[in-house]
């Protein structure tokens, strides 16, 4: 897409930094003044698993329509550091303005793209009349100035300032404020805005994370219990728990390990209440013994995983698709489980109210798959997408027991014909059973030891599964977006909806006929209406953000049928709509994905390189890929230079297939 | 929870009969133990429905499935996690934990701590035997040093874990030992440990006549003496209390060890504000919404 048919309607800007900078507050800022103009926004925070230092990059995309993703494109910059600017400079489009400090910065002209502007903020001097100030407030000067740039109102702004210092007095919000407006002032008189004529409806739109949504929509779903341990992405749905708990009735235990938490959540769904936990990859683990007891003792219980980078400790603070296949591989042997992956915030929201209606149905385990990207992106919805009024389905439980008792004993786990058994509440007066993680006949008794029984087993484990027949008929079938006769299909699941949405967009535009089918519900499957809807593509292609295509394996093993082509991200980055196009379009050109060091990651490398084993006081100034080599193979030859001067340092090589640095070279012409 | 100041009318054994009879060897300590728990229930005019019976893997996990009461008969360790989540899900349930040595002070080890840390009104019985029963005669948490075991086959070389010791250091209000020869003194125990509020372990010498051949009833019986017969004993003495249970040998101590009055987990819970959570109306009414709603914009 070209910055042309963005036209006026959307800006996107990025705030670069180290963590600790106070980033999260100035895009927070940032995003509510947007939103509370009417203008919808959608955030990405791409951070490291680090108190202070790194480098953290928040992307705001705002625009006058619902926008579903973090975009492609980078209209300004406020870079908080030297490392910021280097980095990022050099991505701002034509007609953008770069911001920062320049008591601390300077933006080399080397880095900037042609027909993009530089405001210099003199922090101090602007700001010497105002008294003692923490370093994080230059953020504020930049964001009054932002104002004028953009086009967007300061006092909306200010007032949101107001709100988030409200709990600290009106002298900390006046000090704000005042910082914010010398940077406005600042701005009005040195630079001309960047002609947005925004359409400002001033309908407040609601700002929040996936996570947020997952929370609210388990308090709205009739969730009175969570349980977790801290682990990003997730943590931030425990911390909403905890301070919303009391007000919504939930009772919030932050337990010793993830194994406690699906083991505690598990105990309070038996005995009666809607329990829910959230955790990434590593904890849900440790969760899946946990998780096979609830398919057998038939308690219902839903278990979140948002997902990160894999294995192991892998990527803490990066986004992927990696749990699909430890999703469906929980635990050992075969029990009924529903697993599901919301697409966006507002399913988010109406998927975990949704989940304990299937929960307490069918008396089984639910798992929902996020990531880090659809859990902690921020976004607005529209203003009425939320409501409180969602349908609260508890199932077959039985209040009087007597009925339900037989010569006084009672049928807990009665063979019914939907395999879902009546259930009765621990506390119910006049009858009592055992639930039991040994294989029970109907009443409860084990048929493992003593009992052993080899039909009452077979009729058992059908009875329940027999139950996802059940589910099966109440999920709603996938259905194909956009054109009919498309030539090529994406399809995509969970988190990915927005870009690959986008994606389409961007294709059809393009002249390439595309259309859009996303899995929201992955087990019980509805293979035959997707085998359908597979069988009358021309060219299927599925994106998903892993490295061997764990949707795609799915879908051959629910339908036999083979997608074409896979476009595979595993780099911890969310993909974005531009980067889907032209991915499905180099394919449908005959040009594969070949999976080569491409000159921006060799860029990446280099830095690395650089800020790991060599000065911070340098940068790669030049790429050359050069083919006769002692490396075995082709290589990116990268031009260190120092930073301040240009001087040169050295070469750096870089294996083009495998990656590697073969070797940084300093005895060189010029250095 | 409301315990009845008079035994209930018609509260008998058989009230408690489970569906099935015990699988365990005939001589088995856990047979004393499920007596006096069902006595214990009796005294104290707890009813079936009443409570819960939670269990992890093991020859004394099976419990919960031999006593007319709901229970769940979880996995292996993860009992006293069940058991929280039910607790706190509804903790008008009498919610007892049942559990072996291996169960409990091995696999279970982490949440058994930090159970007892919470404090919550829960009641803890382990069965210890000293060794692995069910899979046939491992070492277990509690095995004594060079004791001889199908995995210790040089002897032992580990320490045994000293649960009370654990037990009155991690945070646990009641903190007792009993053994399956003495039932009249076990369902004391266990009715004073239903009782008491707060978290009450209660571990009991409950031999296995098949696989541990040097811990048995005559070995206790010759070893085993009451605290509540030491003159001067006092269960709110932790420092006393600590000593005891450092006790181990020609004598070994049995009885309530160490008990304390603290609030417990549940009184601190702001959700319980209008009793059990599983009473409470599902779902968000207008109000609530827009309060979270105003939040975000």
């Amino acid at each position: 897409m070209s910055t042309a048919s963005i036209g006026q309607r959307e800006v996107t800007v990025g705030i670069a930094g180290a963590a600790g900078d106070g980033l999260d507050k100035t895009g927070d800022t940032l995003a509510h003044t947007a939103s509370r103009l009417g203008l919808h926004v959608y955030a990405y925070n791409s951070y490291q698993s680090l108190i202070r230092g790194g480098h953290t990059w928040l992307r705001l995309r705002i625009s006058e329509e619902k926008v579903t993703n973090h975009g492609d494109h980078l209209n300004v910059l406020i870079a908080l550091n030297e490392d910021s600017l280097e980095r990022h400079a050099p991505e701002v489009e034509s007609g953008g303005v770069i911001l920062y400090n320049s008591d601390k910065l300077k933006c080399d002209p080397f880095l900037m793209r042609d027909g993009v502007r530089v405001l210099e903020l003199p922090f101090k001097k602007l700001t010497k009349d105002l008294g003692k100030l923490l370093p994080v407030m230059q953020n504020t000067v930049s964001l009054g100035a932002l104002m004028h740039v953009i086009g967007l109102e300061f006092d909306v702004m200010a007032g949101m300032l107001a709100d988030t210092f409200a709990h600290k007095g009106p002298q900390i919000i006046e000090q704000n404020v005042g910082v914010a407006r010398v940077g406005y002032d600042y701005a009005r008189q040195n630079i001309e805005p960047m002609g947005y004529k925004w359409n400002f409806t001033r309908t407040r739109l609601p700002v929040l994370t996936g996570n947020e949504a997952m929370a609210m929509g388990a308090v709205a779903g009739g969730c009175k219990f969570y349980a977790a341990y801290p682990m990003s992405p997730a943590s931030s749905i425990l911390h909403w728990m905890m301070a919303h708990g009391e007000r919504c009735g939930v009772a919030v235990k932050q337990a010793e390990d993830e194994i406690c938490v699906a083991n505690m959540t598990i105990g309070a769904g038996h005995a009666g209440v809607r329990a829910m936990c959230a955790t990434s990859g590593g904890g849900f683990a440790l969760m899946t013994e946990a998780i096979g007891m609830a398919g057998i003792i038939e308690a219902p219980a839903v278990f979140i995983n948002v997902q990160r980078g894999g294995p192991s400790t892998g990527l803490p603070t990066k986004t992927e698709q990696g749990d699909l296949n430890q999703a469906f591989g929980a635990s050992q042997g075969d029990y009924p489980r529903v697993i599901v992956a919301p697409a966006t915030v507002t399913d988010c929201y109406y998927m975990t109210a949704e989940a304990f209606n299937l929960a307490e149905k069918f008396q089984l385990p639910v798992i929902m798959i996020s990531d880090l990207m659809l859990g902690q992106h921020v976004e607005t919805v529209e203003a009425d997408a939320l409501t409180p009024d969602v349908p609260i389905e508890r199932g077959e439980l039985i209040r009087d027991a007597s009925a339900a008792s037989v010569n006084g004993d009672f049928k807990r786990y009665t063979f019914t014909p939907s395999g879902v058994s009546p259930r009765v509440l621990p506390g119910t007066e006049g009858v009592a059973y055992v639930a039991a993680t040994d294989d029970h006949d109907e009443t409860g008794v084990l048929i493992s030891d003593e009992h052993t029984n080899a039909a009452l087993r077979r009729k058992s484990q059908e009875k329940r599964m027999r139950k996802l027949e059940g589910v099966l008929a109440q999920l709603p079938p996938p259905r194909l977006e956009g054109p009919a006769d498309a030539d090529v299909t994406l399809i995509g699941w969970g988190s990915t909806w927005g870009v690959i949405h986008e994606a389409v967009g961007q294709l059809n535009e393009a002249g390439v006929r595309a259309n859009h089918l996303h899995f929201r519900y992955l087990f019980p499957f509805h293979s035959r209406e997707s085998l359908e809807i597979l069988h009358a593509c021309r060219r299927t292609v599925v994106v998903e953000v892993n490295s061997t295509g764990q949707f795609a394996r799915h879908l051959r093993a629910e339908t036999g049928f083979s997608v074409n082509d896979l476009v595979l991200r595993y780099d911890g980055e969310p993909f974005e709509p531009g980067d889907v196009a032209g991915r499905v379009k180099a394919i449908l050109e005959g040009r594969p994905y070949n999976g080569q060091v491409t000159q921006a990651e060799a860029r990446e490398m280099a830095y690395h390189y650089i800020r790991v084993y060599l000065k911070e006081d340098a940068r790669p100034v030049r790429f050359e890929q050069v083919s006769e080599n002692g490396y075995r193979e082709p290589v990116w030859q990268v031009q260190i230079a120092g930073r301040e001067k240009g001087e040169p340092l050295g070469e750096l090589f870089i294996g083009l297939e495998t990656g590697s640095i073969h070797e940084w070279k300093t005895d060189v012409v010029g250095a | 929870m409301a315990i009845a100041a008079e035994k209930l009318e018609n509260l008998t054994l058989d009230t408690y009969e489970g569906l099935v009879d015990p699988d365990w060897c005939p001589g088995c300590g856990d047979f004393g133990v499920l007596k006096s728990l069902k006595m214990a229930l009796i005294e104290l005019g707890i009813r079936p429905h009443e409570v819960l019976v939670v269990s992890g893997i093991g020859c004394s996990s099976n419990l919960p499935g031999f006593i007319h009461a709901y229970g769940v008969h979880s996995l292996h360790g993860r009992a006293l996690p069940v058991a929280t989540g039910a607790k706190l899900a509804n903790h008008n349930l009498h919610v007892v934990v049942t559990g072996g040595d291996g169960d409990g002070y091995g696999i279970g080890m982490c949440h058994f701590i930090h159970a007892m840390r919470r404090n919550l009104n829960l009641t803890y019985i382990v069965m210890n035997n000293q060794i692995y029963g069910l899979t046939t005669g491992q070492a277990s948490p509690t095995t004594m040093k060079e004791m001889r075991t199908l995995t210790t086959p040089r002897g032992n070389v580990e320490l045994p874990i000293n649960p009370m010791a654990l037990g009155i250091s991690a945070g646990a209000t009641y903190v007792a030992r009993g053994f399956s020869g003495d039932p009249a003194q076990l369902t004391r125990l266990f009715a004073g440990g239903i009782a008491h509020r707060g978290f009450a372990l209660i571990d009991v010498f409950s031999p296995c006549v098949t696989f541990n051949k040097v811990n048995t009833y005559p070995w206790f019986k010759e070893r085993v003496y009451k605290l509540e017969d030491e003159a001067g004993y006092d269960p709110a003495d932790v420092t006393a209390a600590i000593e005891r249970s450092h006790e181990w040998g020609e004598r070994i101590p049995v009885g309530l060890f160490y008990k304390d009055e603290q609030p417990i987990y549940e009184d601190s819970e702001p959700a319980f504000r209008n009793g059990p959570l599983v009473d409470q109306p599902l779902g968000m009414d207008r109000a609530l919404f827009d309060e979270l709603m105003a939040e975000l914009v």
